[in-house]
C-alpha cells in the first residue's frame, strides 16, 4: 500500500488552459493581471449599463446595495462608511473581485478591458483618479489606495489572551445588576419568532 | 411536590389537551380527576400508523413544526447573499440536524452535480493537479466533529440587545461529523517542493458558484486540520452546504469554509481577496481595523430557557441547557449566573465535548419563580475565559460586525417569559 507523501497517484495532470480559466486571483503586487486597459468615461458607460441599477449612477449605492464610493474619514464614528475608497486596501481586489463575482446574477460576462474601464470609474467616482484617467496593466501598481495602512494583523493574542486567562470570578463578583438595554424595546425580531425559510 | 397549577398552565388546560402536550403539562390533569388520554383509547392504539413503505426519507414529525430555519429580511439586501439561522433553541445534544443547519451563501445555493466536480490544485506545487469525486474518496479519509460559527454570529447584537431569540442572536452556527481527507493529502499528492519554505507561504481556496468566496489560509493550517469533506453526519454534504465537497477549517470562523471547493492554489502571499479585506476585517474604535481573525474564540449561550423556549413547567424541578464552543480547542467548564454575573455555579457538560466542536451544559436546578438574569460563561482548555460584552467593548468599540462572543444575558420574569437584555 502506498504511504502518505509517496503520493497515491490519483487524479491528472492540469492542462495549461484548464489552470488558465481558472486561475483568475490577483495578488496586491498586481501578479495575475491579464493585459488591458480601460479609462474612466468608457467606465462610466459600462456602470451605467450593468452596476448603476444597484449600486447607483455615481457608485453611491441604491436601497440596500453596497455602497461603493465616500464615506471618507467615518471609519472612526458610530456608523462607519467602509467603501471601496474609504476602506478597501488594495486596488487589486477591486478589479479581482468585480471580474470574478460581478454583475450580482451575471458574475463573468465582463471583458478585462470592461473591467479595467469599470475600476477606472470607481477610482474616479471616490476622487481618487481624474476624470482623464486610463486604468491599464501596466500602470495598476501606481494607484494608492486611500486605506492602504488601515489594517492590523489579528492582535487579539497579545491584546486580548493573556489579559482574559485568569481564574474567574465566583462569588460577589458585583455590588448590583440591573437591566441596561431591553431587545423587546425595539420590536426588530419577526412575528411569530421569523419567517421560515421553508 | 408541588402540582399546582401556575396560571400560564390553567389556561394552558383549558385551550384542552393539544395545548397541553406542547406545554407538557400532561401529569398535571391528575388534579383535575382521572386523565382521558389514559382512561379513553386513543386512536393511535386502535388504528394502523404510517407503513414502511411511505417514508423512502423522513422529515420530522409535523409537531415539530417550529425547528426550522429561520432568516430576517431587513439584515441583508439580497436573499441570494444572505443568512438563516439555525433553530438551536428548540435543539439538544450537540449534532446539527443537516436539514435546519443555517446557511450562508454569496450567490446562492448551487446544484452541482458529482460528474460535474472538479477539484484543481495549482500554484507552487510540483504538479498541478486536477481531481474529479471519485478520486477524493480514494483518498484515505478521516473522521471528526467540529463546529462552524459564521464570524457574524451575534453580530447583529454589538451596540446593544437587538434581536429577541437564540436562534437569531447565535444561530448562524452548525456542528456535524465530516467525513473527509486532510488537505494535507492532496497537497502532498501535488507536490510541495516547489514552494520551498513552507512558513511563508499560503493556500488560497475558492468555490464552484459566482461569488468564489475565495479565502487565503497559512499553510500552516492547511498541513494541520484542515479536510476537503465530502460527507457531514453520515450522508452527502447537502446542497446548501456544499455539495459534493467543501472545506472543513476547523475552530476559524466560517467564512473560510469554502462551499463547492473547485480549487486550491499554493501562493507566496495572502491574495488580499474580497473576503478578507471590505469582509471579514474587524474595525477598531480609532478606524483601523483587524484582519486576518481567523479563529473563533470560546464563547457560550443559554438555549433554554431563551426568549423562544420560555418556562412553562411552572415551579420546581428545571433544566437550564446550553452550548458552548472554542475554536482553540476543547470547552473544559461552563459557569451559569441566575443573578446577571453577580455569582456563578459551575454547570454539568453533557460529555466531554470535542476539540473544537460544540459541547452541550446542563445546570440541573430549581426555580420558585424568582426572576432571573441567566448568563453561562466558557473556558476553553488555554484557559480563556469567555468575556463580557463590556470588557469587548473596551478593547474594540461597537463597529467589529465580527467575532461577538460576549456573554448573553437573558432576562426571566416571574411567568417564566425569557428577553435579550444586556446588564450593567
Amino acid at each position: 500500500a502506498p504511504q502518505p507523501g509517496d503520493g497515491y497517484g490519483l487524479g491528472r495532470s492540469a492542462l495549461a488552459e484548464e489552470i488558465a480559466a481558472w486561475d483568475v486571483d490577483v495578488l496586491p503586487d498586481g501578479r495575475g493581471l491579464p493585459e488591458g486597459r480601460g479609462d474612466v468615461f468608457t467606465g462610466e458607460e459600462k456602470f451605467a449599463e450593468a452596476c448603476a441599477s444597484c449600486h447607483g449612477d455615481f457608485a453611491e449605492g441604491v436601497g440596500n446595495w453596497p455602497v461603493l464610493a465616500g464615506g471618507f474619514d467615518t471609519l472612526a464614528r458610530k456608523d462607519p462608511v467602509k467603501t471601496v475608497g474609504s476602506y478597501w486596501p488594495y486596488l487589486s481586489t477591486v478589479w479581482d473581485y468585480v471580474h470574478r463575482s460581478m454583475p450580482f446574477g451575471q458574475a463573468q460576462t465582463l471583458s478585462d478591458d470592461d473591467v479595467y474601464a469599470i475600476v477606472a470609474y470607481i477610482l474616479y467616482s471616490n476622487d481618487l483618479v481624474d476624470e482623464d484617467f486610463e486604468l491599464s496593466h501596466e500602470n495598476f501598481a501606481d494607484v494608492e489606495m486611500y486605506n492602504a495602512d488601515g489594517f492590523v494583523v489579528d492582535d487579539r493574542p497579545e491584546r486580548e489572551y493573556t489579559g482574559w486567562r485568569v481564574d474567574p470570578c465566583m462569588e460577589n463578583c458585583k455590588e448590583t445588576v440591573s437591566i441596561t438595554m431591553r431587545s423587546t424595546f425595539l420590536d426588530v425580531t419577526p412575528e411569530d419568532g421569523g419567517e421560515s425559510v421553508m | 411536590m408541588n402540582r399546582k397549577l401556575t396560571s400560564t398552565s390553567r389556561r394552558a388546560f383549558l385551550r384542552g389537551s393539544a395545548a397541553m402536550a406542547a406545554g407538557g403539562l400532561a401529569g398535571a390533569a391528575g388534579a383535575n380527576g382521572a386523565d382521558p388520554l389514559i382512561t379513553e383509547t386513543q386512536d393511535w392504539a386502535i388504528y394502523t400508523g404510517a407503513g414502511v413503505d411511505e417514508t423512502p426519507y423522513g422529515l420530522p414529525i409535523r409537531f415539530e413544526e417550529d425547528v426550522v430555519r429561520r432568516n430576517v429580511e431587513w439584515l441583508t439586501a439580497s436573499p441570494i447573499s444572505s443568512i438563516n439561522f439555525t433553530p438551536i433553541h428548540a435543539l439538544d445534544g450537540t449534532i446539527t440536524p443537516q436539514g435546519c443547519a443555517f446557511e450562508r451563501h454569496h450567490s446562492g445555493a448551487i446544484e452541482l452535480r458529482k460528474e460535474d466536480y472538479r477539484l484543481m490544485i495549482n500554484g507552487l506545487v510540483a504538479t498541478p493537479l486536477v481531481f474529479d469525486y471519485t478520486d477524493i474518496e480514494r483518498f484515505p479519509r478521516e473522521n471528526h466533529v467540529y463546529f462552524c460559527e459564521c464570524a457574524a454570529n451575534t453580530g447583529m447584537e454589538w451596540a446593544g440587545a437587538q434581536l429577541n431569540g437564540v436562534q437569531f442572536t447565535h444561530g448562524m452556527i452548525h456542528n456535524m461529523e465530516y467525513t473527509g481527507v486532510p488537505l494535507r493529502t492532496l497537497l502532498n499528492e501535488a507536490g510541495l517542493g516547489a514552494a520551498g519554505d513552507l512558513a511563508d507561504k499560503w493556500v488560497y481556496v475558492e468555490g464552484a458558484d459566482a461569488s468564489s468566496n475565495g479565502r487565503s489560509i497559512p499553510m500552516e493550517k492547511a498541513l494541520d486540520d484542515v479536510l476537503v469533506a465530502f460527507k457531514a453526519n453520515g450522508e452527502a454534504l447537502r446542497m446548501e452546504h456544499g455539495y459534493p465537497v467543501r472545506l472543513v477549517v476547523p475552530g476559524w470562523e466560517g467564512n473560510m469554509w469554502v462551499k463547492w471547493l473547485r480549487r486550491i492554489e499554493v501562493t507566496d502571499m495572502a491574495v488580499g481577496s474580497r473576503e478578507e479585506t471590505s469582509k471579514y476585517t474587524d474595525v477598531y474604535e480609532d478606524g483601523t481595523a483587524r484582519k486576518w481573525t481567523w479563529v473563533m474564540d470560546a464563547k457560550s449561550v443559554i438555549t433554554s430557557p431563551s426568549p423562544q423556549s420560555p418556562v412553562r413547567h411552572g415551579h420546581g424541578p428545571m433544566v437550564i441547557s446550553g452550548l458552548a464552543w472554542s475554536g482553540h480547542g476543547q470547552i473544559t467548564r461552563v459557569d451559569v449566573s441566575r443573578d446577571g454575573g453577580m455569582s456563578w455555579e459551575t454547570a454539568r457538560l453533557g460529555k466531554q465535548g470535542d476539540s473544537k466542536a460544540l459541547t452541550r451544559f446542563y445546570l440541573d436546578t430549581t426555580w420558585s419563580g424568582e426572576e432571573m438574569l441567566l448568563q453561562s460563561r466558557a473556558m476553553d482548555e488555554t484557559g480563556y475565559v469567555q468575556p463580557t460584552k463590556t470588557q469587548l467593548r473596551e478593547q474594540r468599540g461597537e463597529n467589529s460586525v465580527y467575532h461577538n462572543n460576549c456573554i448573553q444575558t437573558w432576562y426571566v420574569n416571574a411567568e417564566g417569559v425569557a428577553e435579550n437584555v444586556e446588564v450593567s
